[in-house]
């Protein structure tokens, strides 16, 4: 009777045991067979109280191993329904990879901040603090100063935007020097960015742009000292290998001045379109500081001397980006913009 | 400044090629912009002798055999009336290049190559050529301004290249001039130069004269010496006006000044080779017998040369006679003094005029002139002294008239002798870092006409009268003396001697960069624009005319009226970028731009005005919304560990409904707004532009760097969520402010769902928030929770009047 009754539950779960596509409906068809109270199984072994004692061991026996059956027939189950529904959920998540991201489009520094932050990084790790000084400047600061007095032709290389009889709008960092020299005793090593102004205006030339002037002062500065500074600046900034060339020049600041020439990073001085075939391409001004500058600034030049340069920012990042119109980087045009990201 | 090598060729014995010159000028200062090449166009003319020259019937074209030496005889048509048999003349063979001219032969169109070809069927192999289609003119060569073949001397021989016979081997250096050597503004300056690096000596031209021409009795006086601090008057007699000879022409059209007459022509060729601006006034002309050197009277007139009538003021300096002015000194002579070709006596002025009073009267006039602008960079009077001679000496030499014993030099005082001067040769060294030897100071300084002498550390020179630029320094003697002995000898070292120093960036440009770094994160991209903008801009952005921005700072001399303020806001620039962008096809863009913003009291200027750093931010594109833009600011408030508070607001160039004042610790610090529908409609512009300005400064007191640590919590955080109904017009920020102040453990408020609709109620709306609370000394409990919530349900309900849904 009892081997009936297994029978039945072993005919009741091959029945449908196979038919089961979700791993939830067949748990719930296992506990009505393995449920530990109501399951059929589970009854079956309750039945055994009305069992005569003697035969109690060979049905628990029978019972014991049908459930075993059950067992690894629901898990076995189980396991098969799991891997499909888990084949299912993935293809139902699946997604297209090539589908466009979703990010936060990052911005750029203008080429001017790049340019300056690599200068900046360069000269700070000489040993330069930065000064920053102011847009407009009286004329003693920009030019008397300086060494160019009122009538001096040297006002003329400079293209000068008055705002009084008095201010002016800086033409060069240079004016920065008196600020600096007139609060600080040696050692000095400055170096100074910002805007100038000249009234200039064409593909080459724009009324603003952005310098970057460099003051050294300490006793027993000398042209050598100028241009071990310049070639590591030249290397750092161009590339190695890239020397720099002096050649005489004038600024009414600096005497000796020199104008400074970098090895062409292009072509590596052979010459090419960059370097219009010389071989080198001019970067930036220099010079020892001119005495009457260090006078005017109550340092004492027979103490001590110094250098000085000063460069324009545009010029060497379109040098170094290939820009070709110093117009584009006032215009701040998305397509110009998103090439800058660094 | 210009510079034939023949020229130079005169005073220097240059043995080195012109591109080999123009490199050791670069070495020594000296850049030369352009090495002219004169003939660089001009190949394969040779001399031709025409053998025979038949008429083709019917046209003025003949038919010739010319003989060309060892390149051949060649059949050659030409349409010149002067060629004739036995005439030699410039053969252009094939293959030569020669310059096109057009119908009237004297516009050169172009550069040609000669082909072999047939004219009016008749073979025809080269071509005659005029002069100028050889690139030469009438003053370059006699002939050459002809418009027919251009006739060649019988003594050429042909088949020789015509280049060197017409002087077209020649070439022109155009020299860039520092302003600190006024002195090379001539030929025998740069000569001097040339003498220096080549080492070889330099040849004075001759300045002697024969005095033979009548005496006259003449006054001469300098009124004003501090705008003339010499002045020499020499009178030459029995003129006779005439042609100047080929040789000066041609050196004259060599560096761009066309001969007119004799004296005229030497006034122009003192003034290119000693760099000495000369004057000659018909002394017929002159009232009184004299020349008084004045200021003009104001509102006395003069009538220039070129027959402009100025009028002038004190400011001006004039040469007078005894009544009126003859001429705007170092400028321009007067009209009614000029040599004509009637002179018969010329009364020669050269003079030194103070350089920024020519300057400024030029400016002032408008007026200006080869010698205006010599005058502006200053000459030095040893040139005013020695071009008066060389001016007397061309009058002898061409004899065009004789000179006078009158003459009369009015000084200042100023000395034109050599100046002495002794410099320590170690501190020259130590300013350089290398040690020059001591023979390559005295070579380089002899060469440049210094004298010099070492006497152990005593390095002597006699500076040269012209040599105005030289102080009296060891750094002009290390200059001169490094330039000519070469940079190539310094020897590149690292700051050896200098003391080690602490740089960097200070805190406040860190925080600048971190500032830009916050917002490159946020997808905006740096601009940069001018720190001028236009009156027009503050119009666009509908400034009321009493607005503190219309105070602005004005350039005096702006490019043009669209770059003429100094900023006040940053707003107009980067709307126009955005129009810009928009204009041009970028539909979308982010930027920002920190950047200074001009503030006076007083106009104008007294003083420095404040420089105040501003940020300023634009977002344009469908996209963007407030609340993209918001988000930035936020960003900012974030990375600067500061709160961000917003209110209402009004600009009159934004949205009334999309504008909010910007606050933080109780500062308003800037705003936030879209650009109002009414502009963005005058600037075309269809899509969405969103502006925010931010005082950088102000906000730069109140941020806060540091940071500073506080150990994490224990116990986990407890979140709520809470969706209230409250009237339309309660404002979200003023919920959070009530919910997040009814509980110091709130340490967030998050607003995640606004709903509108039936079931809530018209002029209702539902907004739901996550509230986030943070222990401090105990796990919460539930019951905790629900006590503070009931806590901000009754705050919100007897403040805002606001329900759980």
């Amino acid at each position: 009777m009892i081997e009936n009754t297994i029978q039945k539950i072993r005919s009741e779960i091959e029945d449908r045991i196979e038919s089961f596509d979700s791993s939830k409906s067949l748990y719930e068809f296992r506990k009505d067979f393995l449920d530990n109270k109501d399951g059929k199984i589970a009854q079956l072994m309750k039945n055994m109280r009305d069992v005569p004692k003697e035969e109690r061991p060979a049905m628990g026996k029978v019972i014991n191993e049908v459930k075993q059956w059950a067992i690894a027939r629901f898990d076995e189950m189980d396991k098969r329904v799991k891997a499909i529904e888990l084949e299912k959920k993935n293809k139902a998540e699946a997604v297209d990879v090539t589908m466009p991201a979703e990010k936060n489009e990052i911005g750029a520094l203008h080429p001017d901040t790049l340019i300056e932050n690599e200068l900046i990084d360069i000269f700070t790790g000489m040993g330069f603090e930065i000064y920053e000084g102011r847009e407009i400047e009286n004329d003693y600061y920009n030019f008397t100063a300086l060494n160019t007095p009122k009538d001096h032709p040297a006002r003329d290389m400079q293209d000068t935007f008055y705002v009084s009889d008095e201010f002016l709008l800086r033409t060069q960092t240079s004016a920065g020097q008196i600020h600096v020299m007139e609060n600080k005793k040696p050692p000095i090593k400055i170096l100074s960015p910002g805007k100038v102004f000249r009234s200039d205006d064409d593909a080459t030339h724009s009324p603003m742009f952005s310098q970057m002037e460099g003051l050294v002062v300490d006793e027993g500065i000398s042209v050598c000292d100028l241009q071990g500074m310049l070639n590591t600046f030249s290397e750092r900034i161009f590339g190695e290998g890239v020397k720099t060339r002096l050649r005489p020049s004038y600024f009414p600041f600096t005497e000796p001045s020199v104008e400074v020439d970098v090895s062409c990073f292009e072509c590596g001085g052979k010459g090419c379109k960059l370097c219009k075939g010389t071989g080198w391409i001019e970067v930036l001004g220099a010079g020892m500081v001119n005495r009457h500058v260090l006078e005017n600034c109550g340092i004492d030049p027979d103490k001590y001397t110094g250098f000085a340069f000063g460069m324009g920012v545009e010029r060497i990042a379109m040098l170094k980006y290939g820009i070709n119109n110093i117009k584009t980087l006032f215009e701040s045009d998305t397509r110009f913009a998103k090439q800058f990201k660094d | 400044m210009l510079a034939p090598l023949s020229w130079l060729k005169d005073y220097v014995d240059i043995d080195i090629s012109a591109k080999e010159l123009e490199e050791k000028l670069f070495s020594a200062g000296f850049e030369v912009e352009e090495l002219i090449d004169i003939g660089k166009d001009i190949s394969g003319v040779v001399v031709g002798e025409v053998l025979t020259c038949e008429p083709i019937p019917d046209t003025h074209i003949t038919v010739c055999n010319v003989d060309c030496g060892d390149k051949g005889t060649f059949q050659i048509c030409c349409g010149a009336d002067n060629v004739c048999v036995g005439g030699k003349f410039p053969v252009a063979l094939v293959g030569a290049t020669v310059y096109a001219t057009a119908k009237d032969h004297v516009t050169v169109e172009g550069v040609m190559t000669i082909k072999k070809g047939k004219l009016r069927g008749v073979e025809s192999e080269g071509m005659l050529c005029s002069g100028v289609e050889i690139g030469l003119n009438e003053d370059m060569y006699r002939g050459a301004g002809y418009c027919g073949l251009l006739v060649l001397p019988q003594d050429a021989q042909n088949g020789a290249d015509v280049k060197p016979i017409v002087g077209l081997d020649d070439y022109i250096f155009d020299i860039s001039i520092t302003a600190n050597r006024p002195d090379c503004q001539s030929i025998i300056g740069i000569a001097r130069e040339v003498a220096a690096v080549l080492k070889k000596p330099f040849k004075m031209p001759p300045l002697d004269y024969i005095e033979d021409g009548r005496d006259i009795d003449f006054n001469i006086t300098v009124e004003a010496p501090d705008l003339c601090p010499r002045y020499i008057g020499h009178y030459v007699s029995d003129i006779k006006i005439a042609p100047s000879p080929d040789w000066m022409k041609r050196r004259l059209s060599l560096v761009g000044i066309n001969a007119i007459s004799n004296m005229v022509d030497i006034t122009n060729y003192v003034l290119k080779e000693f760099g000495q601006p000369m004057h000659a006034f018909d002394l017929n002309d002159l009232e009184n017998s004299e020349i008084v050197v004045r200021r003009a009277n104001d509102k006395e007139k003069i009538v220039t040369l070129d027959e402009k009538e100025f009028e002038l003021n004190a400011n001006n300096l004039v040469i007078c006679d005894g009544n009126k002015p003859v001429a705007l000194a170092g400028i321009m002579g007067g009209l009614n003094s000029e040599i004509k070709d009637t002179t018969t006596d010329v009364m020669f002025e050269a003079a030194k005029f103070a350089r920024d009073n020519v300057r400024k009267t030029s400016r002032m006039l408008g007026q200006s002139s080869d010698s205006s602008s010599r005058f502006e960079k200053g000459v030095d009077e040893y040139s005013t002294q020695m071009g008066m001679k060389r001016a007397l000496h061309l009058v002898c030499e061409l004899g065009c008239g004789k000179v006078s014993k009158f003459h009369k030099d009015v000084s200042a005082g100023n000395s034109v002798e050599s100046r002495p001067l002794t410099v320590s040769v170690k501190k020259m060294n130590e300013l350089l870092g290398i040690v020059v030897p001591d023979e390559a100071i005295i070579e380089n300084l002899s060469a440049l006409g210094f004298e010099p002498s070492i006497n152990g550390d005593d390095l002597s020179v006699m500076i040269p009268a012209y040599r105005d630029d030289i102080d009296s320094h060891v750094s002009d003697i290390a200059e001169e003396v490094i330039r000519l002995y070469g940079y190539e000898h310094i020897v590149p070292r690292f700051l050896d001697n200098a003391q080690v120093t602490c740089g960097g960036r200070s805190e406040e440009q860190k925080r600048i960069l971190k500032l830009k770094k916050t917002l490159c994160a946020q997808g905006y991209y740096e601009s940069m624009f001018y720190s001028f903008f236009s009156p027009k801009d503050l119009d666009m952005i509908k400034l009321p005319q009493d607005a503190k921005e219309r105070q602005a700072i004005r350039i005096l001399n702006p490019i043009s009226e669209d770059l003429s303020l100094m900023r006040t806001t940053l707003a107009p620039s980067m709307i126009n970028a955005a129009v810009r962008n928009l204009r041009r096809g970028n539909t979308e863009g982010r930027f920002f731009e920190t950047a200074t913003v001009f503030k006076t009291e007083k106009l104008p200027l007294e003083s420095y005005p404040e420089e105040h750093m501003m940020l300023c931010i634009g977002a344009f594109g469908d996209k963007e919304s407030f609340f993209t833009v918001k988000g930035a600011l936020e960003a900012i408030a974030e990375a600067f560990k500061v709160e961000f508070t917003y209110e209402k607001s009004e600009k009159p160039f934004l949205h009334p409904g999309m504008t909010a004042a910007v606050k933080c610790a109780g500062k308003n610090i800037g705003y936030i707004g879209r650009l109002a529908h009414d502009v963005c409609d005058e600037l075309a512009v269809e899509k969405p532009v969103f502006i925010s300005e931010i005082d950088y400064e102000a906000l730069s007191e109140i941020v806060n760097d540091k940071i500073s640590y506080k150990p994490i919590s224990k116990f986990t955080d407890e979140s709520r969520d809470l969706a209230l109904v409250m009237d339309e017009s309660v404002l979200c920020g003023d919920v959070q402010e009530a919910i997040k102040s009814s509980c110091k453990y709130i340490t967030s408020v998050k607003l995640f769902d606004v709903y509108r609709g039936v079931q809530i109620g018209a002029g209702k709306k539902s907004m739901a928030f996550n509230i986030i609370f943070t222990p401090d000394d105990h796990e919460f409990t539930g019951e905790e929770i629900d006590k503070y919530v009931q806590k901000i349900l009754k705050k919100l309900a007897y403040t805002l009047n606001i329900e759980i849904r």
